[in-house]
Parts: C-alpha cells; structure tokens; sequence
C-alpha cells in the first residue's frame, strides 16, 4: 500500500489482459482487456449476456478462464487476495439458509479468522460497524430470510467491508433494490472512493452512469469502449455495444445535445 | 450399571458416538443440499465389504475382520463418489440422476457377489448379510473401539472444518473469492460422510445409515435459525437416537438395533416437524388461525364504523363473543369505541399514505397494524393536525 516502496505499489489495482471465458464452445468473454484506474468508480456495462458478471467472476477465479491474464496491484491475482472484496448478486444464494445477519458479516472475516481462530469481541465490533455503515444496525440478530431485497443486498455490502480490502468488485448491486437502498449502496461507495479505495461494478442502469461513477468500461462479448466517463461514454460506443437494443429516448435523455436527426450508423460523437 | 447388560452398554455407547457424528456431518450435508449424496456413498459399500471379504479369504485369513471389511467399504465407497463426481461434471447427467444410476449399479453387484460368496464359501460368510440392516448381537469390544474412535475422528474433523463447509454451503462463490476451493470442501464434506457410513455399517447397516445422517439435521432445522445450532443440535438428536435405539432395543429380544434407533430419530424428526415454534405445522396453522381472526375483526370494526351491514357469520361470530355488538347485531358501547378508534386508524394511514417522506413507515400498511404503533406521539398529532386542516378527510 502507501509504505510500499516498490514500483508495483503504484500499478493499476486490477489489470486484465487477453482473458477469454467460454461456456461451452461459444465464448462469453472474448478477448478482453481491461485496466482498472485506482482510487476510482468504474462501471462494467453492455447490453444482457454481454459477459459482464462473467467477466467479473472470471477475474475472481470463480468460473474458469480459457485464457488471460489478471494481475492485481501488479502481483499475480492469487497473491493479493486480502486486498479483493466481492459482492455477489443476491439472487445467486439461498436466503432461507439458517444464518442471521451478523453471522453472514462475520463472514467477511474467514480470512483473519481462519480455521479455528476465535470471534472475540473486536471482531464481533467491526461487523456491527460494517452493518451500521450500510444502515443496517438494528438489523444484526434478524434471520436473512426476514430481509426484503435491497436490505439482502446491504448485507452483502457490509460483508464486503468487513474484509477491509483496497478493491471492490461489484455485481449489479443496484439490480431490483429500493430507492433509500440503492442511494444507502452508492453513498457507501462514494465514502470508499474518498478513502483512496478502488471500485469496479456491474451496472445495467445507463442513466445513472454518469452521477455515479468515474469511469466506465463498455464490453459486449468482447471490450467496446474504456474510459473516463466524459470520453468512453459516448452514443457512439453505446450503440456498438447494444445495437439496435436501446430505447431511442434514452439515448436522446443521455446525450440531448447530439443530433437526433443524424443518421444511426454514423452518429455524431458529443463535444 | 443401569440394570444394563455389558453388551447393551458397548453398543449404547457406540450407537450414540455414531449418532453424534453422523447428525453432524449430515448437517453439513443437509446445509450443503446434498443429503441425497449419503445415499449412493452407503449402497456403494457393498461391492468392497464383498470383496474385502473374497480377498481376505484369498489371503488365507478368516474373511470377517471388521478393520478389513471396513476398508474395501470405504474404497468402494469411494469409488462410487468418484462415478458420481465424474458423472455430473463431463456428461449431461444431472446429480440425481448420477446418485440414482450409482447407487443401484453398486447395490445390485455387491448383492451378487454377496450371493456368489454364500454358494462357495458356505457357513465362514455368515454375518456379511448384517451389513445390509446392521446387527449387534455378535459385536466385540473391539468393534466398539473401531466404531468409537471413527466416530470420534469425524466429529473433530467436523469442528475444524466447520467455518469452510458453512461458508461453502451459504455462498460458495463467495467462498472461491476467500481462497477456499468449493470442490475440494465439497471433497471433504463427503468424505466425512463415508467416514460415517463406514463407521456405522456394523450397526445401522447401509440402508438405515442414509436415516441416521439426514433425520436429525432436518429435525434441527426446526428448532432453530443459526447453522452451528442446526449441527449442534443434529448431533445432540443422533447421539439420543443411537444410544436410546440401542437400549430400546436390548429390552425384548430379537428386537433389531439399527432399525430401532431409525425409528427414534423418526420419533424426533416427528415432533420437531408438528410442535417446533414458528417452523412447525402447528405453529404454522395457529398463526394463521390468528392471523385470519385479526382480519375479520379488523373489517368487522371497520363495517360498524361505516354502517354497513355484517354478512360474514365468522366475522358477526366473533364480535359477539369479544363483547363488541350484541345479539342483533347493533354495537355495543364498546363497539363503537373500537369501530371508532378502526375508522380513525383506517383514515390516519390513508393521509400518511399520501405524504412523500413518510415512505418507509407507508410501506409497512398491511391494513392491520395501528399507525400508533409505528409512530411517536408528536409525530401522529401532526397526522391528526394535517387530517384536520384543509383537504383533510375528518
């Protein structure tokens, strides 16, 4: 971190390079490389089954690779694991599981408690901390399976945290959540952002780009566009990724200072 | 001791050791959702106890040393897993379907050399049919010891590896990205299961083990909403049913063990499914008896507030029988107190409704629940204010 000495401390939190997934003999991912700006929010977007949660789970060694290489802080992936936080979809567990709240933050410690360390009461401290960070303080001894989505959500979140890591890989962690809980997530992060952490996210809502994120990374099956959002973030990428799969209006809603009037195949790049 | 006979107590002993395992391990399995893998690693030990024996035999030994037999079970065993393992992850075969086509493969060739053993070597077999149902008439002390110490085995390996086979069994892709490998937790929460089953073949036998590993962690599951409870309370439940089976057992003749101690943790498994608080069935119907009689008498207040008539015979029924109308069904005086106190509640949640930044308390309406209980005191009389002002509905 900020004591190392070594160049490695200043490389890029997440670089990706060449890394093609394929489930089955029709690759998902192809070819894909990425490079993850530090101290940043980057979203993942492209259009469904555009390979972006596999792209991610790749990343995390979750699904397995074809090919590709991924180095975090400049060191092999393996290496730097302690520095990694994930936060899955909810969907992808089973929330009648017998386990409360602080149980699944808790969670979030294996890697400092390890096999038979003891929860002691610092422990216990930091994930009620962690729950408070996301507003969900009072809601330590309830049983997951009582928590309405968004607050399933915010449990993942306060996991996450719980780990203490410098980089935090997201999958679409406003998808289907209430208003006080997507606007709860995105302060969270923005507090991580101003803790020099680095944030990478699936995200499905373009509208929201550019309010909640730096940078984006525009992929379909293969990368389309990657950027500060001011440069990457153009109609002209949008459309490469999504083809004809974008509503009209909120293309105009994005870019309203672009031409409407120009041609779809060659459209005019905004100022 | 007891009045308990020397072999009663060795084979309480082990029975409940058995149990205490197994509940655990089956826990983890049950957590896990694959409960149903205990039943191809159990059928699969038959062709290895078979020929265990034949090599035993072979080598010029007498065929029926437990540590011997036990062994060709768990390679057998093991083998099975692998099948299945192979099964489900290069071929189109779903998991079940992989068990299915295991387990009977295996039943059926031990059964046949179980068979071929009886015609060739008749009368130095005898015994190997008790692995089917489990017996104990013959059991040694040193079997118990066997028994005793794989159980003991598999629990400690149970506690050191409880924090990996939970987190595997909530959220395995999670898991992966702590460094654990969900195959390899996986490979172990099945190997302790073997473990298990091999242990407890002498005296379950390997149709009823399947029963001693699942019965007591779905019994568990009802009693409480935390995993370590579930494995704890799991293995307390095997424990009770290995060592009470044993003894139930002993106090007729002929009365078979492995059977006996299934049909206990089924006793368990029983009551736990009917009496458990908020998981069991009737828990589950007084709820909703009360949740229903809630509802009528909420409308029922809200009709005698409005004037309207009372058609429900269970709605009038129960106003009648909490005082609040009489016998021609005209309120009583606390009646209209109730209807009124409804009506107001009723007209205080329709104008919070309305107010934007009171979404999170409007969000928890369920047309049931008093307003008051939600919000302070302050809080309604600015309700009742607003309802009062203009636009109000009061």
């Amino acid at each position: 971190m900020t004591t190392d000495p070594t160049p490695a401390a200043k490389a890029a939190p997440l670089t990706v390079r060449g890394l093609t997934v394929s489930y089955g003999a029709a690759p998902a991912v192809f070819s894909a490389d990425m490079t993850v700006a530090p101290g940043a929010m980057t979203a993942i977007i492209g259009p469904n089954g555009a390979g972006k949660s596999t792209l991610l789970k790749a990343v995390l060694g979750i699904v397995p690779r074809l090919s590709g290489q991924v180095e975090v802080f400049g060191q092999p992936f393996d290496t730097q694991r302690a520095r990694i936080a994930y936060v899955p979809q909810r969907a992808s567990v089973d929330w009648d599981f017998p386990t409360r709240v602080i149980d699944v933050v808790q969670m979030g410690l294996y890697r400092q408690l390890g096999l038979l360390g003891r929860v002691t009461g610092r422990h216990r401290q930091l994930a009620l901390d962690c729950l408070a960070r996301v507003g969900m303080a009072d809601f330590a001894t309830r049983q997951i399976g009582q928590l309405s989505g968004g607050q399933q959500q915010r449990v993942f979140l306060a996991r996450a945290l719980a780990q203490g890591a410098d980089l935090y890989l997201l999958d679409e962690p406003f998808a289907g959540v209430d208003a006080a809980t997507e606007k709860a997530i995105i302060d969270v992060l923005k507090s991580l952002k101003a803790e020099g952490k680095t944030i990478l996210a699936v995200h499905h809502d373009l509208s929201t780009v550019p309010d909640y994120f730096d940078r984006v990374f525009i992929i379909n099956k293969s990368p389309v566009a990657e950027g500060a959002v001011a440069q990457a973030f153009t109609q002209d990428a949008l459309q490469r990724a999504y083809g004809g799969r974008l509503a009209a209006g909120l293309l105009d809603q994005l870019f309203p200072q672009a031409q409407t009037a120009v041609p779809p195949a060659f459209p005019a790049r905004p100022a | 001791m007891l009045g308990l006979g020397y072999n009663t107590l060795l084979v309480a002993t082990g029975a409940g050791l058995l149990g205490l395992a197994a509940g655990v391990a089956g826990a983890f399995l049950y957590l896990r959702k694959r409960s149903l893998m205990s039943d191809a690693i159990s059928h699969a030990t038959l062709p290895g106890v078979a020929v265990a024996f034949l090599v035993m035999v072979a080598l010029g030994g007498e065929g029926r040393a437990l540590v011997g037999l036990l062994t060709g079970a768990a390679l057998s065993s093991l083998a099975g897993l692998a099948i299945v393992h192979w099964l489900n992850r290069h071929t189109r075969l779903g998991e079940d379907a992989a068990i299915g086509a295991v387990l009977s493969v295996f039943f059926g060739f031990g059964i046949v050399l179980l068979t071929v053993i009886q015609t060739i070597g008749a009368g130095r077999q005898a015994g190997l049919e008790s692995f089917l149902l489990g017996s104990t008439a013959g059991m040694l002390r040193a079997d118990a010891w066997v028994i005793a110490a794989g159980g003991a085995l598999a629990l400690a390996a149970c506690v050191v590896l409880r924090r990996p086979m939970t987190l595997v069994s909530f959220d395995p892709e999670y898991a992966a990205t702590q460094g654990l490998s969900p195959a390899r937790v996986d490979m172990a929460m099945m190997a302790l299961a073997l473990a298990v089953t091999v242990v407890g073949l002498k005296i379950v036998g390997l149709i009823l083990i399947v029963a001693l590993l699942i019965l007591p962690a779905v019994a568990a599951r009802f009693w409480t909403e935390r995993s370590e409870a579930v494995a704890l309370l799991a293995g307390l439940i095997g424990g009770v049913s290995g060592s009470a089976g044993a003894i139930l057992s002993s106090l007729a003749p002929d009365l078979p063990t492995g059977p006996i101690i299934v049909l206990v943790a089924a006793a368990i498994f029983t009551v736990s499914l009917l009496l458990a608080p908020t998981r069991g069935v009737l828990a589950g119907v007084l709820a909703q008896l009360s949740f229903r009689r809630r509802v009528h008498l909420r409308q029922g207040l809200l009709a005698l507030a409005h004037g309207h008539r009372i058609h429900e015979a269970y709605t009038q029924r129960l106003l009648r029988r909490s005082g609040l109308i009489r016998a021609d069904g005209v309120a009583t005086e606390a009646g209209q107190r109730a209807a009124a106190r409804a009506a107001l509640d009723e007209r205080r949640w329709h104008v919070l409704r309305g107010l934007p930044d009171a979404a999170p308390v409007s969000a928890r309406y369920d047309g049931l629940t008093p307003v008051d209980t939600l919000l302070t005191a302050d809080q309604i009389a600015a309700l009742d204010r607003r309802m009062a002002g203009p636009g109000g509905t009061a």
